[in-house]
C-alpha cells in the first residue's frame, strides 16, 4: 500500500514536472485520489520536487478542500451562509445529519462520506446549495436531501445525482450540472450576441498603446469590487522593465451573494478569453492564467474545452491573427476553497504553489506579480468589458451607465425577492429600481457588495449603484422587512473569521473579537458603550490589516451601527442596578465551587 | 473645600501594585495634602465611610470576596482604576484558568505535597470564599474607566496618573513609564 502510495504520488509529481510552483495541482490530485494528502504523501510530494516538508504542509493545511486526515470517498459540503440559511439549509443540514447519523465535520465510521459547511458556492440564486465532491447540487430541501444520502449510499457515484440539467450550456455534455443561468436581464456589453473574434482582430490592427490608451478612453474600472481603473494597471505592466508579463484572470468569485462570473464563464466563456488575449498584446504577455476557484471544477471540463476551440478559431496560439510575434495561451489554475485568494496577491501566491498569503504591496502585481514578473490581475467580467470595448468602441462604452462609472454591471441578486438571478444594468440605477425589477420592494435591508460591502436600509434605497456611491463587485443581498440585521452582520463575522489568513493580528483576532461581542448583544448582553467598542475595533482592524479582507471586514459591522442604530438600540439593555456587567453571571461563575465545597455562597445568597 | 477621597484595594493580587504605590516616597506627603484615603489596606479602613472620586484596583477576581469588594468599589467611585497586569487581564493568578476547578481544590486540600488534612475533605468553612470558576480580569466583572498597565505599572506612573486626574489635566505618560521589556 505504502510503496504504492509513494510511486503513485511520485507519478503525480513527474506529470507535473516536479515543478514545486505547480504544487496547487499535484496536492490537489493526490487529495482527489486518496481522499488526503497524508503524512507521507507530504514526504513523498517533498523530495519528487525538491522542497521542505513544511512548504508542502503548509498549502495542505491552507486550504478548506485539502486535508492530512482522510476524508470520505464522497465529501458533501453544504452552504451555511445567511442567503441558504434564509432559504431552509437548516432544515437541510438536519436531514444530513440525521440520514447520515454524523455531524458536520465528521467522516461516516466506514470511511464512505464526509459531511461539511462551506461558505458561498456561488449558487446563491438557487440556495441552499451543496457541493457533492465536484457536483452542484441546488434549491435542496428536506426530501432531496434524504435523496442524495441514500442515492450516494448506493452507488457513490455523485454524477449521477444529476438527473435535471439547467439551462444554457449547464447542459452542454461536458458541464452536465443542474445549475441554472437565471440571466433576468441581459445588457449591451457582457449578454449581447458577439462577433467572435471581432474585438481581437481590431485590437491587433492597433499598436498596443493604442489598445491602453482606448480602455482608458473608455474609462473601464476593474468589475472585481475594487474599481481600479483598467488601462492604469496595464500601462504600469507595460512599463514595468521586464519582458516576462503575464495576465491573470480572478475567477474565484468567493465574495458571498457573487455568482455572475459563473454565468459569464458558462454562458460567455469565450468572450474572457478573447478580452485576456486583447490584454496580453496590450501589455505584452504571452502567458494567460485563469485561478478559477475550486467550487466552480464542474465549469473546469468545458472551459478546458472553450480554451481548444479558442485555439481552433485562433484565438489563442501563435502568431494570433497574422501578427507576427504575437502569441498568447492560457492555463487553467485551479483553486481549493479559499476566499482570501481572491484578493490578487493571495492569488499569485496560490498559482505560485504557495499557502494563499497575500503579500505585502508595493510591489504592486503590475510591477512584481507572478513569479516577480510584471502581471496585470482582473476579474472575469473587466476581460470581457475588454472585448467588448474593442469591438464597439471606447465611445460607446463610455456612453453607457453614468460619468463617473461607464458601461454596465452585472448584479447577482438573491434572497428575499421574486426573482433571484444574474441582471446586466448600466451602472447609474437606483437600487430602488433594481428592487422594482427583481421584486424585492420592501426589502427591509440590502446588503450591496456582499459581505466586504455596506449594508444599506430605505432611506438610502434611493442612491445611485457605480463606484462614487453604492459600489459592488456584484453583490446584492435583499433581506426582508422583519430581518435582523445584527444577526445577518454576526453570520458576515463568522465567514471572515473562518476566512482570515491569520497574518495580522487585527484581522486574526480583532473579527473575533467583534463576533463574541455581536453574540453577546444578540443575547440581550450588550451595553451602550458596546457600540463605541465596536466602532472602534473596526476602525482598528481597517487600519492596520494588511490586505482588502482585513480593511473591509469590520464593514459588516461598522455599516449596520451607521444604518440600523434602532436595530441596536432595541437590543441594548438598560444597565443593570447590581453594577455588574451584563456579561457577567455570579451565579454561573460560583456554580462549580458551590458543587465541589457542598455550601451555598455567602455573599451572592440567591 | 473637602479634598476628593481615594479608595483602595487589593483582590486576587501580590500587594506589589500597593508596594509600587508607596514607592512614590516623599511625594506621598503632597499626595495626603492632594487627597484622604478612605477604604484601603493603607490606612486600614475596612468599610467605606462615603463617596470616593478614585478607586484604585489591584488583582483580578478569583473569588466571590473579590466581586463583592470589586462591586463596593463600584458602587462607591466615580471613577475605577485598574492597577497593574492583575487587575487588567488576570494575570498570575489566571495561569489556573487552564486547571479544571476541582484540580485546584484538590491540589490545594487534598493532593498538594505539603497538605496536611486527615479527614481528606475540602473544607465548607464560610470563612474561605467560594472560587470563581476562573480568574476575571476587573473590566469583566465592572466597568472600569481606566487601566494602568505594569507588573507593578511603575511608581512614577501611579504618580502621574494620579495628579493627572486630579487636576482634571490630560495625563502624560511618556515612553520609558509605559514600556515593559
Ligand atoms: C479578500 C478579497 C477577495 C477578493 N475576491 C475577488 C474575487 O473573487 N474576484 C475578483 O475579481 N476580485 C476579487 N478581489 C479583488 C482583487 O484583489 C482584485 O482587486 C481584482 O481581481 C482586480 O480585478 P479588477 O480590477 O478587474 O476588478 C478580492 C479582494 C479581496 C481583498
Ligand atoms: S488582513 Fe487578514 S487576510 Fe489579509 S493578510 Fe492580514 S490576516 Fe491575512
Ligand atoms: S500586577 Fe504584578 S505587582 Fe500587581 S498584583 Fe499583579 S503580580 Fe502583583
Ligand atoms: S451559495 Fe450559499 S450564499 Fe452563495
Amino acid at each position: 500500500m505504502s510503496e504504492n502510495l509513494q510511486t503513485s504520488v511520485r507519478e503525480i509529481c513527474r506529470a507535473c514536472n516536479n515543478d514545486r510552483a505547480r504544487m496547487m495541482d499535484i496536492v490537489l490530485a493526490v487529495q482527489a485520489k486518496y481522499g488526503c494528502v497524508s503524512s507521507e504523501a507530504m514526504d513523498t510530494i517533498a523530495k519528487a520536487v525538491s522542497t521542505h516538508r513544511v512548504e508542502v504542509e503548509s498549502v495542505v493545511s491552507f486550504y478548506a478542500f485539502l486535508s492530512s486526515r482522510p476524508k470520505g470517498k464522497v465529501v458533501i459540503r453544504l452552504c451555511n451562509d445567511v442567503i441558504d440559511r434564509m432559504h431552509g439549509a437548516d432544515r437541510v443540514a438536519e436531514t444530513f445529519r440525521q440520514e447520515l447519523g454524523i455531524g458536520f465535520g465528521e467522516t461516516t465510521p466506514d470511511g464512505q462520506i464526509s459531511l461539511e459547511y462551506t461558505p458561498c458556492i456561488g449558487m446563491c440564486d438557487q440556495a441552499p446549495a451543496a457541493l457533492v465532491n465536484d457536483v452542484v447540487v441546488t434549491e435542496l430541501h428536506r426530501s432531496t436531501a434524504q435523496h442524495i444520502v441514500r442515492e450516494i449510499n448506493r452507488h457513490m457515484d455523485p454524477r449521477r445525482l444529476v438527473t435535471r440539467l439547467g439551462d444554457g450550456n449547464n447542459a452542454h455534455q461536458l458541464v452536465q450540472a443542474m445549475v441554472n443561468n437565471n440571466i433576468r436581464k441581459a445588457g449591451p456589453v457582457i449578454f449581447a450576441p458577439s462577433d467572435l473574434g471581432a474585438g481581437l482582430a481590431k485590437a491587433l490592427a492597433m499598436s498596443p498603446a493604442e489598445v491602453i490608451r482606448d480602455i482608458k478612453t473608455a474609462r473601464l474600472r476593474g468589475r472585481g469590487g475594487a474599481g481600479f481603473p483598467t488601462g492604469m494597471k496595464w500601462e504600469f505592466a507595460r512599463g514595468a522593465n521586464d519582458q516576462n508579463r503575464y495576465v491573470v484572470c480572478n475567477a474565484d468569485e468567493g465574495e458571498p451573494g457573487t455568482f455572475k462570473d459563473r454565468v459569464i464563464l458558462t454562458e460567455r466563456p469565450e468572450l474572457l478569453i478573447e478580452g485576456m488575449a486583447i490584454a496580453g498584446y496590450a501589455i505584452g504577455a504571452s502567458e494567460g492564467i485563469i485561478y478559477l476557484r475550486g467550487e466552480y471544477a464542474y465549469l473546469r471540463a468545458f472551459l478546458e474545452h472553450m480554451l481548444n476551440e479558442c485555439r481552433n478559431w485562433g484565438i489563442l496560439g501563435q502568431n494570433i491573427g497574422g501578427k507576427k510575434g504575437f502569441h498568447f495561451d492560457i492555463r487553467i489554475q485551479m483553486g481549493a476553497g479559499a476566499y482570501v485568494c481572491g484578493e490578487e496577491t493571495a492569488l499569485l501566491s496560490s498559482c505560485e504553489g504557495l499557502r494563499g498569503d497575500p503579500k505585502n504591496r508595493p510591489p504592486f502585481p503590475a510591477q512584481k506579480g507572478y513569479q516577480s514578473h510584471p502581471t496585470i490581475v482582473n476579474n472575469v467580467e473587466t476581460f470581457c468589458c475588454v472585448t467588448r470595448i474593442m469591438d464597439k468602441g471606447a465611445g460607446a462604452f463610455a456612453q453607457l451607465g453614468s460619468s463617473g462609472s461607464p458601461g454596465t454591471k452585472l448584479l447577482s441578486v438573491s434572497g428575499d425577492c421574486r426573482s433571484q438571478g444574474v441582471y446586466e444594468v448600466e451602472f447609474g440605477i437606483k437600487l430602488r429600481d433594481v428592487l422594482k425589477m427583481v421584486g424585492g420592494e420592501d426589502a427591509g435591508a440590502v446588503q450591496v457588495g456582499g459581505p466586504s460591502g455596506r449594508m444599506v436600509g430605505p432611506d438610502e434605497f434611493d442612491r445611485p449603484i457605480c463606484y462614487d456611491h453604492l459600489a459592488t463587485g456584484g453583490a446584492l443581498m435583499v433581506f426582508g422587512p422583519e430581518c435582523n440585521v445584527v444577526d445577518i452582520a454576526r453570520q458576515f463575522m463568522e465567514f471572515f473569521v473562518e476566512e482570515s489568513c491569520g497574518y495580522c493580528t487585527p484581522c486574526r483576532v480583532g473579527n473575533v473579537l467583534l463576533k463574541e461581542r455581536l453574540e453577546q448583544i444578540l443575547a440581550g448582553r450588550g451595553e451602550r458603550e458596546d457600540l463605541a467598542y465596536l466602532q472602534e475595533l473596526g476602525e482598528t482592524i481597517k487600519t492596520m490589516s494588511r490586505c482588502g479582507l482585513g480593511q473591509t471586514s469590520a464593514n459588516p459591522v461598522l455599516s449596520t451601527i451607521q444604518s440600523f442604530p434602532a436595530a441596536y438600540e432595541a437590543l441594548l439593555k438598560d444597565t443593570r442596578t447590581d453594577g455588574f456587567r451584563p456579561t457577567f453571571d455570579i451565579g454561573a461563575a460560583l456554580g462549580e465551587a458551590q458543587a465541589i465545597v457542598g455550601r451555598r455562597s455567602v455573599h451572592f445568597a440567591d | 473645600m473637602a479634598k476628593p477621597k481615594v479608595a483602595t484595594t487589593s483582590l486576587a493580587g501580590c500587594f506589589g501594585c500597593h508596594m509600587s504605590l508607596l514607592d512614590i516616597d516623599d511625594r506621598i506627603l503632597k499626595l495626603v495634602e492632594l487627597v484622604d484615603f478612605d477604604k484601603s489596606p493603607v490606612d486600614d479602613i475596612k468599610e467605606f465611610t462615603g463617596r470616593c472620586a478614585i478607586g484604585l484596583i489591584e488583582g483580578g477576581c478569583c473569588n466571590e470576596e473579590n466581586v463583592r469588594v470589586l462591586q463596593d468599589f463600584r458602587k462607591h467611585c466615580d471613577i475605577l482604576i485598574s492597577v497593574g497586569d492583575c487587575a487588567t487581564m488576570g494575570g498570575i493568578p489566571a495561569l489556573r484558568n487552564n486547571i479544571p476547578l476541582e484540580e485546584c481544590y484538590e491540589e490545594a486540600y487534598l493532593n498538594g505535597p505539603s497538605v496536611h488534612n486527615p479527614k481528606g475533605r475540602i473544607p465548607d468553612d464560610p470563612e474561605l470564599p467560594l472560587l470563581l470558576d476562573k480568574v476575571y480580569p476587573c473590566h469583566e466583572v465592572v466597568k472600569i474607566d481606566y487601566y494602568l498597565p505594569g507588573c507593578p505599572p511603575p511608581a512614577d506612573t501611579l504618580w502621574e496618573a494620579l495628579v493627572a486626574l486630579l487636576s482634571n489635566k490630560p495625563v502624560n505618560l511618556p515612553y520609558e513609564l509605559i514600556k515593559y521589556d
